[in-house]
């Protein structure tokens, strides 16, 4: 098994086709390590991972800590409130400082987009983007496409639709980048407050019309939506919202038989999606979490190092 | 003390003078423009054959920044920047600290553009009282003491019975009213024109017709009032086919365009740094329609005026995450290379018209003396080498402040010298001339 041959994970968008198969299929055997007794291999025994967390993130932060620890590596928790913002210090200085203990990886999530790209400018540490914004969430993405291979085999000519707020959506950016660039059919759909600029160009169908968006999908993928949406006048109530977009069994109806449901989460029962959806056979919302773990173990293996010292320990364990 | 220019091509528009000619200078006035000039004991100054002497350059949207931005800019650095970017005259922009709003601000400004001694300093006084947007400011009073014109450039004028009352005060001194033209509501918290760079980097948009519904309700109120409006950093196609019927109705309405709106697009953005902050300015970079568009309007005419917007931002408030970093970049000292190169040289306008655009025209807006080589005016002389190498060196910028995206670029075209009342107050060791 090789590492990639870079130095951050900052997105999607930036990785090849090869890339992407490397890490689902690194994932493939790291899923393994979460179903045994001693859920622990020395891959990175010895390297040092802050989780640096701007925002406030419950799923992703455990799930890259999960991730860490069963790889070994001495992992720190820095959940910085926007507070720090008060007391003056620049994000540059905060990665700095940090870097100045020497980690071997940041994993940053914060609430400007283009935030891992300032660090990974100033940072010898290999950055993993967690979220940054409205821009990327590649581990989210990484993580939806293992789930989807799982079910389906494949990506290459599924018909996935993504509905829900696009606009404020960092992971269906990312999202985006990786079903097309792995050759499946991408539908986006929301109200046409809530599509970004210029969507087409990113070599996706878009509608306002659900139906469109849900007939013979292979994946409905819903994003959650945000109740101070409202106060932006995206949309006038949760409730027109629902009835207008929600999933709900009788709109999947006409989806392909064995439709796989999914949704990064945290989920918004009643807006996005009605808890039948959520809670029913085609729903894969749990494994996505599983999953998360995998993939993310993926990740932060992969670019410790390519092949090396780690490499092969790791391979004697797994 | 007389020094005669001799035998380059000299460019007065306003004088409908283009050819080979010399320039006598008397002390700190022009004496005369001809042919073959008896030398009669002056200083003779050969300019080199395919140099161009120019009335001397006026960029009539600056941010001196002093008082109370010092960090990023003074007085003195930012007309050292204007002269080594050929301007002999800035207008200064009122949002300093405290804003420009009376006499004593407008009087400490000039006291130290006099101590400089470099580009002369025209200031532009705010429209409202700490260009809050409620109460005028004493225009009067802001005219008695030197500004030429006013705005609360940063920010819109708050509404438009404000701004009606403004070009109608205004336009008691025949001063025109400088708009920074934006609908904030429709601006919201974007950073970036809205198009697909911001969607794919997720950077929050501002539509071109942010703008454009400000320079449209610009150009309404000058036709209610009569008044003069002018029409800042133009950015959006919209705002050119606004300002491009406002003229055909034979409404008085004028507008400037910076070197960044005729040269780039909002795919800077991405690449080549993806979320360089030297890419964020407001107006933002738009697509390439809207660049194409600045162009093709400088090239008909319906631009008045190429102004850089010069806004210096220390390095510290530019090096944070690309939302949170402010808005601008300095422009002094690119301006001509980019005009040059971009426009001149890419067949686009004729060098007349590219004196015009720096020199004669904003000297008309303003109504200022300066934008032509008349006999007996001031001495304000900018000297332009059209096939000079230009590489474009952050560091070696003579403002205090470095943030721009031409760092490294390559241009044809720059400035040789710059004459401020017959005193050479810049002259470039690349251009090889000696004043």
């Amino acid at each position: 098994m090789s590492g990639l041959r870079r130095k951050d994970l900052l997105g999607i968008s930036e990785l090849t086709p090869d890339e992407i198969t490397l890490i689902l299929d690194t994932a493939q055997a790291m899923k393994e390590i979460g179903s045994r007794t001693v859920k622990k291999v020395p891959a990175l025994r010895g390297k040092t991972v802050v989780n640096l967390f701007f925002e406030p993130s419950t799923r992703t932060r455990t799930s890259f800590e999960i991730a860490e620890k069963r790889l070994s590596a001495d992992t720190l928790n820095v959940a910085i409130a926007t507070s720090s913002v008060v007391k003056g210090e620049t994000l540059a200085d905060t990665a700095m400082n940090l870097e100045a203990m020497n980690p071997d990886m940041i994993v940053l999530r914060h609430s400007s987009s283009g935030a891992c790209h300032l660090l990974s400018r100033i940072c010898r540490s290999a950055i993993i983007n967690a979220g940054d914004g409205l821009h990327e969430h590649p581990t989210q993405a990484l993580l939806d496409a293992y789930t989807i291979r799982e079910r389906k085999g494949r990506l290459s000519g599924l018909k996935v639709a993504i509905i829900g707020d696009l606009l404020h959506s960092r992971v269906l950016r990312s999202n985006i980048h990786l079903l097309t660039k792995m050759g499946a059919d991408v539908w986006v759909c929301g109200p046409p407050t809530l599509i970004p600029a210029n969507i087409r160009d990113f070599g996706v169908r878009a509608t306002s019309v659900i139906d469109e968006a849900v007939r013979d999908a292979d994946v409905v993928m819903l994003l959650r939506i945000q109740l101070e949406r409202m106060e932006g006048a995206y949309f006038p109530s949760l409730r027109e919202y629902y009835n207008v977009f929600g999933m709900t069994e009788a709109r999947l109806k006409s989806a392909r038989p064995d439709v796989t449901i999914m949704h990064p989460g945290p989920m918004n029962r009643g807006v996005e999606i009605s808890s039948e959806v959520a809670d029913g056979p085609y729903s894969v919302i749990l494994d996505q979490v599983s999953n998360g773990v995998a993939v993310r173990m993926a990740v932060l293996y992969l670019l410790a190092g390519s092949g090396g010292q780690e490499g092969a320990e790791h391979e004697e364990a797994a | 003390m007389k020094k005669l220019l001799k035998g380059g091509r000299v460019i007065d528009p306003a004088n409908r003078i283009d050819g080979t000619c010399d320039v006598l200078i008397d002390g700190d006035r022009i004496a005369q423009v001809g042919r073959d000039l008896p030398v009669n004991g002056a200083t003779v100054i050969e300019i080199p054959a395919g140099f161009i002497v120019s009335p001397g350059l006026i960029d009539m949207h600056v941010h001196l920044r002093e008082p109370g931005q010092e960090h990023k800019e003074t007085v003195a650095t930012g007309t050292a920047a204007a002269v080594a970017g050929g301007f002999t005259a800035v207008a200064c922009m009122p949002n300093t600290v405290p804003v420009n709003d009376s006499a004593n601000v407008t009087a400490l400004i000039l006291a130290k553009a006099r101590e400089a001694s470099l580009a002369r300093v025209y200031p532009i006084g705010a429209v409202s009282k700490g260009s809050k947007g409620e109460l005028l400011a004493d225009i009067a009073e802001l005219r008695e003491a030197g500004c030429v014109a006013i705005t609360d450039d940063g920010h819109p004028t708050s509404t438009a019975m404000l701004m009606r009352r403004a070009m109608e005060y205004a336009g008691m001194f025949n001063m025109p009213l400088v708009e920074h033209c934006e609908d904030t509501s429709l601006k919201a918290d974007g950073v970036a024109h809205e198009g697909f760079h911001a969607s794919a980097l997720g950077l929050r948009g501002i539509p071109g017709a942010c703008e454009a519904l400000g320079a449209e309700r610009g150009i309404l109120l000058a036709e209610l009032t009569g008044s003069h409006f002018h029409v800042a950093h133009m950015s959006a196609r919209q705002s050119m086919r606004a300002v491009r019927k406002g003229k055909e109705a034979g409404i008085r309405v004028t507008c400037e365009v910076a070197p960044h709106h005729f040269t780039l697009t909002d795919e800077a953005l991405a690449k080549p740094i993806p979320y360089d902050t030297n890419t964020k300015m407001n107006p933002p970079l738009r697509s390439d329609t809207d660049r194409d568009a600045m162009v093709a309007g400088i090239a008909d005419g319906t631009v008045d005026v190429i102004a850089t917007d010069h806004a210096p931002h220390h390095y510290d408030e530019k090096s944070v995450e690309f939302d949170r970093a402010p808005f601008g970049i300095v422009g002094l000292e690119t301006a001509v290379p980019l005009t040059f190169d971009r426009l001149v040289h890419a067949g686009h306008i004729t060098l007349p018209r590219m004196i015009e655009l720096l020199s004669c025209n904003p000297a008309t807006i303003l109504r200022l003396t300066g934008g032509t080589l008349s006999a007996g005016v001031a001495a304000d002389i900018t000297i332009l080498a059209p096939d000079l190498r230009v590489t474009i060196d952050a560091r070696s910028l003579h403002s205090k402040s470095r943030n721009t995206p031409f760092d490294g670029w390559i241009l044809r075209g720059g400035v040789a010298a710059t004459i401020v009342g017959g005193r050479t107050v810049y002259s470039n060791a690349a251009a090889g001339l000696t004043v």
